[in-house]
């Protein structure tokens, strides 16, 4: 079974998240910041992130730079899940490496098909 | 089962080839019960005693009972199947005439053909010189009329289309999604119930017509394979939905030697195999 970080600072989303991936046959582990899913990566690497954009003390961005930084970073697959939805912030994010994008509000449908559009499908 | 609802199977097979499952009343209030309100009919015996007469009411009630579910690169393998084994055999095969036609049958929404239209795009270096036409088709005009503006909601412009894809081929206007210019006119809509006769629109290299037939009677399965077989080169392809097959309604087609979910013309000379005997 295939492993996803889930890091959004609103419970909720977590766990809508959480539920919608565990349907889909996906463990998943979560964390509030970006500074906290360094952590949890640092100590074992996902293989999926599902990231929220705008957080307090490290926002999603800062995160994925420093994720593709580290050793095995480029490994997990990052799937962006925000609120940000323009063509700017889309471009940021490819360009930092994500794999894929999410545009909040989202289903079950655009999770699964954004999972399988990185492969985990 | 009433007699209203047996009159309304009767009319949608004539109307749509439509085939209309006795366990499928609540279908028929979920989709016919905004009409009612709309006309103003309290029952389903007054509307099916209105639709010989009233031709618009007729329109109204085939658009909402046909299903319009669709979304880009549907189940991916057959426009990876596009890609992959048809254009790159269309690029040899038609290499002294430079054309190909395809025509997206049943189109709805128009996600299916601006799918292959992006592809096209992508595969724009190869199809230099080239001129390729998408014909994309639908009985209902007001899933045309969506089809031909090409602007999504934030779901289905998610649903199947990849970052990369978004950001190059539609531009956000406040909550939606619109298909860019470029995209939109490669593709021509035109109104065509699959049931009447689509001579007219010539002969194409490919035709995707999925997740049509499943809802057909068996009858109207066969009449409208026959003529889709009429439609197609003899070296073309017909793409089907995933749960589609030809078996026990046409001999004319064979699968694709590589991809299961593409069929292909089977040759004048070739036997038939018995029926069942293809699986």
């Amino acid at each position: 079974m295939k492993n996803v970080l889930v890091v959004d600072d609103s419970p909720m989303i977590r766990r809508i998240a959480k539920k919608i991936l565990e349907e889909l046959n996906f463990k998943t582990s979560e964390a509030e910041d970006g500074q906290k899913a360094l952590a949890a990566v640092s100590a074992s690497m996902p293989d999926a992130i599902l990231l929220d954009w705008n957080m307090p003390v490290m926002d999603g961005l800062e995160f994925l730079v420093n994720l593709r930084q580290m050793p095995n970073g480029a490994t997990p697959k990052v799937l962006f899940c925000t609120t940000e939805s323009d063509v700017k912030h889309i471009t940021r994010a490819m360009q930092a490496g994500a794999d894929e994008y999410i545009m909040k509000p989202f289903n079950k449908q655009i999770v699964k098909s954004k999972f399988e559009e990185v492969g985990l499908g | 089962m009433s007699q209203a609802f047996t009159a309304l199977q009767s009319f949608l097979l004539k109307s749509s080839g439509l085939s209309l499952d006795r366990d499928k009343q609540y279908l028929v209030e979920a989709r016919l019960d905004p009409v009612m309100q709309q006309v103003g009919l309290k029952s389903l015996a007054e509307l099916v005693a209105r639709l010989e007469a009233d031709r618009s009411l007729a329109k109204k009630v085939t658009e909402a009972m046909t299903v319009n579910e669709t979304f880009f690169f549907r189940d991916r393998a057959p426009f990876d199947g596009f890609r992959d084994a048809i254009l790159a055999e269309l690029l040899n095969a038609r290499a002294r005439t430079r054309k190909i036609r395809l025509w997206s049958a049943a189109c709805s929404t128009g996600q299916e053909p601006y799918s292959l239209a992006m592809i096209l795009d992508e595969e724009a270096r190869k199809l230099a010189g080239w001129s390729v036409d998408i014909v994309a088709s639908d009985i209902a005009d007001s899933v045309l009329k969506r089809a031909r503006e090409g602007v999504y909601t934030h779901f289905e412009a998610q649903r199947g289309v990849p970052m990369s894809h978004l950001v190059r081929y539609f531009t956000k206007r406040k909550d939606q999604w619109a298909i860019n210019q470029n995209i939109k006119a490669r593709v021509e809509f035109r109104q065509q119930n699959l049931m009447a006769d689509f001579s007219s629109f010539g002969v194409f290299d490919v035709i995707f017509c999925r997740n049509v037939l499943i809802y057909f009677a068996p009858e109207q399965k066969r009449n409208v394979l026959a003529r889709l077989a009429r439609a197609l080169a003899p070296d073309g392809y017909l793409v089907l939905g995933a749960a589609e097959s030809v078996i026990g309604y046409s001999t004319e087609f064979r699968p694709h030697d590589e991809n299961r979910v593409i069929l292909t013309r089977r040759g004048r000379d070739e036997v038939a195999l018995p029926r069942g005997a293809l699986c």
